[in-house]
């Protein structure tokens, strides 16, 4: 049986980019201005049909953050994990996986930001890769 | 407007009862409410049945074991609210002159440990995104940003609720805890350990409701439901009950349970002033102080200081979860808010013991989750 190579799966399509740098892919209602993520196609503050397709910004800052303990039901990964709160510079909070699961080693407000980063490995022996927030390297 | 009165209530326990059905539970809980109240198996035109895991037609079940007479039987779910749901569809039913008598129950049979819920996709699950003690932990670390709530408070509040439910027969846990065990039981998802955190479980709750010129003979006296309304979510709020991936950057959007306590005070005439005791959702410790600053019972902020008071202990001015809350009860989703509403129904007319608010007037009982739903009920005598 010939070698092959272990492929990227992503755990959901259209919830990110998995480039270099990768993103988060939203969306911006022209009628009220709310950004969404993940994309919608109505906006859902206000209703409005189609809002327009944007990428995020891939950094933000912390506002709330804490770690799993115990594999929760359906999930498959290591844990202890890292889940918080990232507030993007256009307005918009995001929860995510964070890529430090020592909540003592993050404080609030301190800068983050977008990875792509593998959750497992699947019954076909893909790599399962997710978007996840880590504290952002001086810039 | 047509006076809605409770006249019967029945409740089976709280807690682990292998080898008895959800359908057990629920008969034994009808049961007793229909026969406090006085209500025969052709009593009552209607019957409401809260429950989120029962599955297919849970309140056929229970009332084919009672008679059936052709009456509308209709579940509802609405998460951690799915009693007070139902309640407040029965009231209004009541109030439209649709129905002169109605059976409202929840029954619940728990899968042990974090619970699953249908609600999440399944990728949410596959990311570990869906999982719900990390949504407590969130809210409350922000809960401690806000308001100044430390691992302290937290753990105060389970040892003021373990204590009341230390006198209630019909809870899970009847063990007081010190505040020393609570911090010494592992961290689930920081800052909230394991002792924090309410268990998921069994049992059932029923009361039955009438419109009050259709009484005769008021024994015990009827307990008048003042108040019964559930609200959902407004979009914005990253950490809502409803569990979004993504909220905006506005701390204003007024959640869940203010909206519905500030509807049922509306349709009661009443405010968080005229309280004398209260039921609260505290699915974990943050969440019943949560719920002080979303129910109106302190300003934004006050949580803390409110605890700190006395105020919401068995001997305050204002008592909160003196059944021991969901932290000793555990919480069976479809009977919990109905559990709530048959403690205070018993503590305004004066049977509950060792755990009595002495002189109750006016009740408030509260439960908020997954949706979201908010369900916040308005009591008084």
């Amino acid at each position: 049986m010939a070698y092959i190579d272990r492929m990227r799966v992503m755990v959901k399509e259209g919830l990110f980019t998995d480039g270099d740098p990768p993103s988060l892919l939203g969306s911006h209602c022209a009628a009220c201005g709310a950004r969404h993520f993940p994309r919608h196609d109505t906006c859902p503050y206000c209703a409005a049909e189609d809002p327009e397709p944007v990428e995020l910004s891939r950094r933000g800052t912390l506002w709330a953050w804490t770690a799993v303990t115990a594999a929760p039901p359906g999930y498959a990964g290591e844990t202890p994990y890292g889940v918080g709160v990232v507030e993007l510079p256009e307005g918009i909070r995001v929860i995510a996986r964070l890529t430090e699961s020592d909540p003592a080693a993050l404080s609030l407000a301190c800068p983050m930001e977008l990875r792509i980063v593998p959750l497992h490995v699947d019954g076909d022996g893909n790599d399962v890769i997710t978007y996840a927030f880590a504290p952002a390297l001086p810039s | 407007m047509k006076r809605v009165v409770i006249t019967g209530v029945g409740l089976h326990p709280f807690g682990r009862f292998d080898g008895t059905s959800t359908t057990d539970m629920g008969v034994r809980a009808v049961r007793a409410a229909l026969k406090q109240a006085g209500v025969g198996r052709g009593g009552f035109q209607a019957a409401f049945c809260g429950t989120a895991y029962g599955g297919v037609a849970t309140g056929h079940k229970v009332l084919s074991r009672l008679g059936m007479t052709g009456m509308p039987i209709v579940d509802v779910e609405a998460g951690c609210a799915s009693g007070g749901a139902a309640l407040m569809l029965a009231a209004g039913a009541i109030r439209a002159g649709q129905y002169d008598t109605v059976l409202v129950f929840g029954t619940e049979k728990m899968p042990k440990g974090v619970i699953r819920s249908s609600f999440f996709e399944p990728w949410q699950e596959e990311a570990g995104l869906a999982a719900t003690p990390a949504f407590f932990g969130l809210r409350a670390q922000r809960l401690a940003v806000n308001s100044g709530v430390t691992k302290q408070h937290l753990a105060q509040v389970v040892v003021k609720n373990r204590r009341h439910g230390a006198s209630n027969a019909d809870a899970m846990y009847q063990k007081e805890v010190s505040a020393e065990e609570v911090l010494a039981s592992r961290v689930v998802c920081e800052p909230l350990h394991l002792f924090m955190l309410c268990s998921p479980n069994e049992g059932a709750a029923a009361v039955v409701l009438t419109r009050d010129d259709r009484l005769e003979l008021p024994a015990p006296a009827p307990i008048t439901l003042a108040g019964a309304v559930l609200r959902s979510h407004l979009p914005g709020a990253v950490l809502s009950e409803s569990t979004p991936l993504s909220g905006l950057v506005d701390d204003t959007v007024p959640p869940p349970s203010t909206l519905a306590a500030t509807a049922a005070f509306e349709e009661a005439g009443l405010g968080p002033s005229d309280l004398d005791v209260v039921e609260c959702q505290d699915t974990d410790a943050a969440r019943e102080l949560l719920s002080y600053e979303e129910l109106g019972l302190c300003q934004p902020g006050g949580s803390a200081a409110l605890l700190e008071s006395g105020a919401t202990g068995l001997g305050g001015s204002l008592p909160v979860n003196p059944s021991g809350g969901l932290l000793s009860k555990g919480e069976p989703l479809g009977a919990s808010a109905l559990g709530q509403v048959v403690e205070l129904v018993r503590q305004l007319r004066g049977e509950c013991g060792a755990r009595q608010v002495a002189g109750a007037r006016v009740a408030l009982s509260h439960t908020v989750g997954r949706g979201a739903n908010a369900g916040v009920v308005v009591l008084t005598r």
